[in-house]
């Protein structure tokens, strides 16, 4: 990989100095666990003259039960958020999202904020320097043609979370810090459908925490599909929130990753609610699902396979989960 | 521009004027001469690198060295005790848990980590620690084995 351009490194020992100085620097980067953005930099997909480290920002650190939500400090490394009781008990789609990030070496320094925020990924873009010229670059840095869709006018790059489609579907809270203080919103609106500009995140924002109700009896999971069993970016990645009235189910709700330039909510499952988990359900399931998502060949594994893995994907969390809920 | 760092390599304290852009893979390799410390893909992809902050393992390649400022970092360097192997990298050498070598500091330091907070890990918890470790040569079968062998054994050398 190439060496890093030169920038010189501030690290504030507060969030609300880790916003001023960004606010000061406008051409500066927050940077956590680094485990995103170093690559990337090495890469030359980013640069920057001055780096914002936020590894000494103590209370972005903090998980706390404050009443019936979960707060989660965007400085939780993903090591500690899955191996957290509270989050393994209450939120396990979330915990098990986190244990499926890149390997355990990676997990130790990366953070919840940086897996919401990670940069949109394509097998065109996150290539070297002399890869990308050769192939006369693209949209999304330095080109002007989106190498997956070349008569569009946008970037389709793949946003690539795991963490993201579980608090969707959890129905997170963001809590983003800027100068005027704290601005809140539902997780869905922290992103946009496109591969250039994914996060609706303003120029001297922080991305300080994360909410999550804890709603009782609902049972919830991730399920990731990729080539090896760890490091990889999803392919697909499906997280599902089920609650189950007797033999109906009470509450469905299903998000995706890795098939679109922002992470997706799947709407229109409400109707299920009352009905029985049948053969109907599952095809209203897989309906909606390939309604939402759009897959682009932003990866070598093809677009119709994980077009058609992602709802399987959904169905067997679906499943296990119903009879999960069975069980308590 | 360079600034001062200042933070423990393998127990000793030290300071050395570092650039803000540097590396700690760079600032361990380079600047300490630590090399043991391997580059392998050198992105984040395949765990060569790892060296333990605070006995937590991280990749050495994709963090930043004034990140570590104030830390405690350990290297396959800080393993031995006077001249003797640890046991890890006796198991290794003994269960042939190395071939060519190159991923074995960074397997080692992994599996270091694993140990200190897991001191029996049962195969499944050896193989999700060293998830992100790639090893070309072995196959990672005489790698697991060495690292049983590895729980199995005192820590001060025979
Ligand atoms: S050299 Fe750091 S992960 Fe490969
Ligand atoms: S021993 Fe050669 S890469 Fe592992």
């Amino acid at each position: 990989m190439g060496a890093l351009s030169d920038f010189s490194v501030l690290r504030p020992a507060s969030a609300a100095d880790a916003v001023r100085l960004r606010g000061e620097h406008p051409t500066s980067r927050f940077i956590a666990g680094g485990t995103d953005l170093v690559p990337n930099m090495r890469r030359g997909l980013v640069s920057t003259d001055i780096v914002i480290d936020l590894g000494n920002v103590g209370e972005m650190r903090e998980l706390q039960h404050q009443g019936g939500t979960l707060r989660i400090g965007a400085g939780v490394t993903l090591a500690t958020l899955a191996a957290d009781p509270r989050v393994r008990a209450r939120l396990p789609a979330l915990a098990q999202a986190a244990l499926c990030v890149a390997g355990p070496t990676h997990r130790t320094a990366a953070t919840l904020g940086g897996n919401l925020c990670l940069e949109t990924r394509c097998q065109y873009f996150n290539q070297s320097e002399s890869w990308r010229q050769g192939n006369n670059y693209c949209m999304k840095l330095a080109g002007d043609t989106c190498r997956v869709a070349p008569k569009s006018s946008r970037c389709y790059a793949a946003f690539s979370g795991d963490v993201a489609p579980a608090l969707l579907a959890l129905g997170a809270e963001v809590e983003l810090l800027g100068p005027q203080g704290i601005r809140r919103l539902p997780l869905a609106e922290l992103y946009v459908d496109d591969g250039m500009r994914w996060l609706a995140l303003g120029a001297d924002e922080l991305l300080f925490a994360v909410t999550v109700p804890l709603v009782a009896g609902r049972v919830s999971g991730y399920e990731k599909l990729r080539v090896r069993g760890a490091i990889d970016f999803p392919l697909a990645g499906v997280a599902v929130v089920l609650r189950r009235d007797g033999d109906a189910l009470g509450e469905l709700r299903i998000a995706c990753t890795g098939v679109s330039s922002r992470p997706e909510f799947v709407g229109g499952l409400d109707a299920l609610a009352g009905q029985p988990l049948d053969d109907a359900a599952f095809a209203v399931i897989e309906r909606q699902i390939k309604r939402t998502i759009q897959p682009m060949e932003t990866t070598t594994v093809s677009v119709p396979y994980r077009r058609r893995a992602t709802p399987v994907l959904a169905k067997r969390l679906v499943r296990r989960l119903w009879d999960e809920a069975k069980r308590r | 521009m360079k600034t001062l760092l200042t933070l423990s390599v393998n127990g000793r304290p030290r300071e050395d004027a570092v650039a803000g852009n540097a590396l700690l893979i760079d600032y361990l390799r380079d600047t300490l001469g630590l090399t043991g410390t391997k580059q392998g893909c050198d992105g984040g992809e395949c765990g060569a690198c790892t060296v333990l902050v605070d006995g937590q393992p991280r990749l050495a390649c994709c963090t930043l060295a004034h990140s570590v400022a104030g830390r405690s970092i350990e290297t396959i360097e800080g393993l031995s005790h006077e001249g003797n192997l640890s046991r890890l990298q006796r198991a290794f050498h003994e269960h042939l848990g190395s071939q060519c070598g190159f991923c074995t500091p960074g397997m080692i330091m992994a599996a270091e980590a694993l140990l200190r907070r897991t001191p029996q890990p049962s195969r499944d918890e050896i193989r999700a620690a060293l998830a992100g470790n790639l090893c070309r040569c072995t196959g990672y079968v005489k790698i697991i084995e060495s690292v049983e062998a590895a729980a199995g054994c005192e820590e001060v050398p025979a």
